[in-house]
């Protein structure tokens, strides 16, 4: 249902039909590799067949009881895989990649309900599974099928969990959780989202206890000096977004 | 008055002052000295605080010293804890002047530790504390022996507390000590309300039966309730008992049984009537629009020929903006301060300072000074808007001239031609002395689960006792045996379907069948997190420096800080908005490590913002039903001023009346656009539920909602369909757009979503210690509370939508934010009462509510429409 605000509805709703037409999916070319971006959050490589996502963050609910005795309903592994299993129906890939920080810590694998463990096999049936090491898991690949990888090299992409200002053009991370924010006349919409510079992309988490930061905060800053688009996960689809529209926290 | 009941040194004490104890003083004197817990209904200046304590200073000056320590004899409860610390001033006097020993003190969030370890130790004789605080003092360890001896409680304002969660948390609290202490009696000092037999039920053990410590038979003489007017004429009621046991244990019935144990009833009726008046300036009122610019000279008139005035509003933003407008006119600068929830705290207390002080003339203030200790010698009350409720106007009146021999002055200013007739529903109302106080509440389940933790904190509990005591508590005497259970799996291991946490259980049952708690740890998260009342995550606003020669250049650190505005707002300002705040018109410079950073703005420069979050009360469903009939009826205009009638009169000729009890229904084309209004007169809370559900079913029916807007009155949805023809194709169109079912599955899809239902949540899991309370100085700020509760929200309900918390976040939208059971009531009363009139132009009546939009943002969910704007400024970017 449209809502938009009073005064501005034929304005918004012509402008939306020419930028239906014009990203209707919002493609991104990196080191001559073309990308898809998808509302799931994650990334679609066509030519490679191959699924990205990033920041799972398993067992994140569970890792709360353990530390803190917060009692944060365990279903975030469920429905974190839930989410997963969609985005892998839809496009069948030959590959699945988790771009680090699968597990919210070592211990997670462990935790983890035998019904979820399942899903995670019957997800990797039939196709290659990497497990990029992250910063919170480290270590882990045991018990959990798929192979592990510092970094993993596609094409011209180079796919490591966090991001390196030195890295040459086509680095495809994660680890940040990037957000992006809009205010407009009294309302604020907050999203995970895509950054990109057309050099590199960092990737929004994906898990479904993970929070975000804010685009504007410095530690982009270095990552992206000549500025950048965000890609916003909105309810309907992805928002491409200039780095001037999106405002702090 | 019976002679001979005071002792003699009393009598004494009120002779020198040249007094004589009131009638209800004595009587209550004699119920408490009966054993019998007692509700004080009295007006203010009715000398209430002292009929409160009088049972308890002449048991104590009656009592034959002893050396030992005695234990607490009496606990006074106040909602407020400024109003505790000035109770224990006020008893200073008497309790000095006659000699007494007795032993006052108080215990707040203020008391230092050492005062706190002391007092449970060396007990006063008197305590006064806050609900909050009892709620502690029952976990306590020692709580036992502490109350073993507790003789009295004195719960004061009951009316205000009884109202919310906080209430429900005293109602536990009360029952434990009704329990630790079997003889105990409940004093309830209260205003007015509309069902008194609410709150008497609340003071006293509900569903009694035979419990070990009670024995049997049955509690004698509870329950012999008595109602007496000042006059001095008592009317027994007969003794009503509950016999009705529970078939079995842990089976309770669904319904109260009734009739149930009620404590005595003193009536002191109110003395003399208000002197109540609308303000009359001859002016012509808008037609909406709430700030009553016009009536500000008329205002400081009064304010000139006044002692002390108090000038209540609404909602903060109103505060505001009366502030400014009062001192543009000042021009003799008399001392006019400001008093809202949002300022610093100290700005708030020097404000009170001086106005007890009689420095100050007036005082623009919010619902934050509707109760409390008598600042002052105010002698006029003049409120700004709509009064919202008859009860509360009451209670606002009562705030001037606290001698109740004496008439209080007031003056209602309505800001527009709806408010007048909301002002002539209330004087009417209060003419009546009719009541429109809310029904008692069901205890919330969030609540019952932090008293829970609670309770295994003070010692282990056997859980068939404890779901006993609980159901003695009033809000709480129709749990059942299986939502009890609920409550004490969820503060075990989170109540979830997948059995995820039993290992970190933070309560274990042992091998006795006792439930303990696991250790000092979950001890110490309870304390930390304890009361009911959440404030949104809140940040300060600091008056920033410019840098000279630099304009748009800020210092980000130096300047003070005005006060604290709601994240939400905050969240919604781009720098260079400009807003007003602390009586100013504020630039804002941006954020800076959770502090937002402003400027003053230029003069002349208009706030840009138009409002942020501050209290705004429904309009009550009993003064709605006045306004309704006072429309419907042409021979009631004559006491309304002209415009008003003339109003009404323009209305009937275009269309037609809505009628006392149906639903008008009006339709419209305006420029290119179609219009539906309906004017369901249920306040805005409901309309913009009712909004929101509406166009999604209108959007079904393929009319195209484009968006709505709601004010207290009606609603108004605009479409780019042609409705009227819709409405005439189809006879039972309009009955089936706003049938009874529309609460069914498209509510529930709708409150999925909605980021209230979110908030709602946020509340409730803090309140049940899902998440933790965030405290001064710790690193978890209120932000990443918020965003992380949204993400809990989104799974729970996913995956186990029964859940406890969910099941008391929809409990609270019922009643609170989304007003979801009145807008039942409001589809049940026009089932086959909708009127329909097709127009070829707005209405008189619809043009109030048609300029709302634009004014008030819309509620819309859609963030995909913000997102695809800030898109398109991409797009022309790249294309231009």
């Amino acid at each position: 249902m449209t809502r938009p605000f009073p005064g501005c509805e034929d304005a918004i709703l012509a402008l939306g039909q020419k930028l239906e037409r014009t990203i209707k999916t919002p493609g991104l070319t990196l080191a001559g590799e073309a990308l898809t971006l998808d509302l799931c959050g994650g990334v679609w490589l066509a030519a490679h067949r191959t699924l990205i996502v990033s920041d799972l963050h398993l067992e994140k609910g569970s890792a709360f009881a353990v530390r803190s005795g917060q009692f944060l309903p365990p279903y975030d592994t469920r429905e974190t895989l839930a989410c997963l299993h969609e985005a892998v129906a839809r496009f069948d890939p030959a590959c699945v990649v988790a771009l680090g920080d699968s597990f919210h810590d070592a211990r997670g694998p462990e935790r983890m309900e035998p019904g979820d463990r399942a899903m995670i096999a019957a997800l990797q049936e039939g196709r290659d599974w990497v497990w990029i090491a992250g910063n919170h898991d480290q270590a882990v690949s045991e018990g959990v099928g798929g192979r592990y990888a510092e970094t993993l090299r596609l094409g011209g992409l180079t796919l490591r969990h966090e991001p390196s200002p030195e890295a040459p053009d086509g680095e495809i991370a994660g680890h940040l959780h990037p957000c992006g924010k809009v205010a407009m006349r009294g309302r604020a919409v907050r999203r995970r989202c895509f950054v990109t510079d057309g050099r590199r992309l960092v990737m929004p988490a994906f898990g479904a206890y993970a929070g975000g930061l804010n685009v504007r905060n410095p530690a982009f800053d270095p990552l992206f000096p000549a500025g950048f688009t965000a890609h916003l996960l909105g309810d309907g689809r992805v928002f491409a977004i200039g780095k001037a529209m999106l405002t702090r926290d | 008055m019976p002679e001979g009941s005071l002792p003699a040194r009393f009598e004494a004490w009120f002779a020198s002052r040249g007094w004589a104890p009131r009638p209800h003083q004595v009587e209550l004197l004699r119920i408490v000295g009966d054993g019998r817990s007692a509700l004080l209904v009295a007006p203010t200046g009715a000398g209430k605080t002292l009929a409160g304590f009088l049972p308890s200073l002449v048991a104590l000056s009656e009592r034959a010293p002893s050396r030992r320590a005695r234990g607490l004899h009496t606990l006074y409860i106040s909602p407020l804890k400024a109003l505790a610390v000035d109770i224990a001033r006020n008893l200073e006097a008497p309790i000095a002047e006659m000699g007494l020993p007795i032993r006052v003190e108080t215990r707040t969030g203020d008391t230092p530790s050492h005062k706190r370890t002391r007092q449970i130790e060396r007990p006063p004789d008197i305590l006064l504390t806050t609900p909050e605080q009892l709620a502690l003092l029952i976990a306590h360890r020692e709580a036992s022996d502490l109350f073993a001896n507790l003789s009295c409680v004195v719960l004061d304002e009951l009316h205000a507390l009884v109202t919310s969660k906080r209430g429900d948390l005293l109602s536990l609290g009360l029952a434990r000590l009704h329990r630790l202490s079997p003889g105990l009696t409940a004093i309830g000092l209260s205003a007015t309300v509309r069902e008194p037999d609410d709150l008497r039920r609340y003071l006293v053990p509900q569903g009694s039966r035979p419990t070990e410590e009670r024995g049997s038979p049955l509690l004698e003489g509870e329950g012999q309730g008595e109602v007496r007017g000042l006059s001095g004429e008592v009317t027994h009621l007969t003794p009503t008992l509950s016999f009705q046991e529970r078939e079995r244990r842990g089976v309770h019935d669904a319904v109260a049984p009734e009739p149930t144990p009620m404590a005595d009833l003193v009536v002191v009726k109110g003395g003399a009537a208000p002197d109540l008046h609308m303000l009359e300036t001859g002016l012509t009122l808008p037609l909406a629009g709430h700030t009553a610019s016009q009536a500000m000279p008329a205002i400081y008139d009064l304010i000139q020929a006044h002692r002390t005035v108090l000038v209540f509003v609404n909602t903060r933003l109103q505060a505001e903006y009366t502030f400014q407008e009062l001192w543009r006119i000042n021009e003799a600068s008399l001392p006019i301060a400001l008093h809202h929830g949002s300022l610093d705290a100290s700005q708030r207390r020097r404000v009170e300072a001086a106005m007890a002080a009689g420095q100050l003339r007036a005082i623009v203030c919010t619902a934050t000074l509707d109760l409390g200790i008598d600042w002052g010698d105010v002698d006029l009350v003049v409120n700004i808007g709509a009064p919202k409720g008859a009860s509360r106007i009451m209670q606002r009146i009562g705030r001037a001239n606290h001698r109740m021999d004496e008439p209080s002055k007031a003056y209602l200013v309505p800001g527009n031609r709806f408010e007048i007739l909301e002002c002539q529903a209330a004087l009417d109302a209060v003419e009546a002395a009719a009541q429109d106080t809310p029904d008692a509440r069901l205890g919330a389940p969030d609540v019952l689960a932090q008293h829970v933790l609670g309770m295994a904190c003070a010692d282990a509990f056997d859980p068939l006792r404890l779901y006993d005591e609980i159901v003695s508590a009033a809000p709480y005497a129709t749990l059942s045996w299986e939502d009890f259970e609920a409550v004490v799996d969820y503060v075990a291991t989170g109540g979830y379907a997948l059995r995820a946490y039993e290992r970190f259980a933070k309560i274990l049952r042992g091998p006795d069948g006792l439930w303990r708690v696991r250790d000092a740890r979950i001890a110490q998260q309870y304390r930390m997190n304890v009361g009911t009342i959440v404030e949104s995550a809140k940040v300060k606003v600091r008056l920033a420096r410019g840098v000279r020669g630099k304009p748009g250049a800020i210092l980000p650190k130096g300047g003070r800080v005005l006060g604290e505005i709601e994240e939400d707002f905050a969240d919604t300002l781009t720098p260079g908005d400009t807003f007003l705040f602390a009586g100013e018109v504020l630039r804002f410079e941006g954020l800076s490590e959770d502090e937002a950073l402003a400027t003053r703005a230029g003069p002349g420069t208009d706030p840009a913002i138009p409002s942020y979050a501050g209290a705004k009360f429904p309009l009550s469903t009993f003064l709605a039903a006045r306004v309704r009939a006072l429309i419907a009826d042409p021979f009631e205009w004559d006491r309304l001023p002209k415009q008003v009638a003339d109003y009404l009169l323009l209305q009937r000729q275009r269309s037609i009346l809505p009628g006392p009890e149906g639903l008008l229904v009006e339709t419209f084309p305006r420029s290119g656009r179609h219009y539906l209004t309906a004017f369901p007169f249920e306040g805005r809370l409901a309309h913009q539920t009712l909004g929101m559900l509406l166009t999604r079913r209108m959007e079904r029916a393929r009319l195209r909602p484009l968006g709505f807007a709601a004010n207290d009155y009606g609603i108004a949805v605009w479409m780019t369909r042609d409705v009227s023809e819709a409405i005439a194709r189809e006879p039972g169109f309009l009955a089936e757009l706003f049938a009874e079912d529309m609460l069914g599955d498209d509510l529930e899809a709708w409150l999925d979503e909605s980021s209230m239902m979110k908030r709602t949540f946020r509340q409730c899991a803090v309140i049940a210690g899902l998440i933790e309370r965030r405290h001064p100085g710790q690193k978890k700020t209120g932000r990443q509370v918020t965003m992380s509760t949204d993400l809990v929200y989104d799974v729970l309900r996913k995956h186990q939508p029964d859940h406890l918390l969910l099941r008391a976040a929809r409990q609270d939208a019922a009643t609170g934010l989304l007003d979801v059971a009145r807008l039942g009531m409001m589809l049940r009363r026009i089932q086959g009462r909708i009127t329909h009139k097709a127009l070829d132009r707005v209405s008189p009546l619809s043009v109030s509510v048609m300029l709302e939009i634009g004014r008030e943002k819309v509620y819309g969910e859609g963030a995909d429409e913000i997102l695809a704007e800030a898109e398109a400024q991409l797009l022309e970017e790249a294309l231009g």
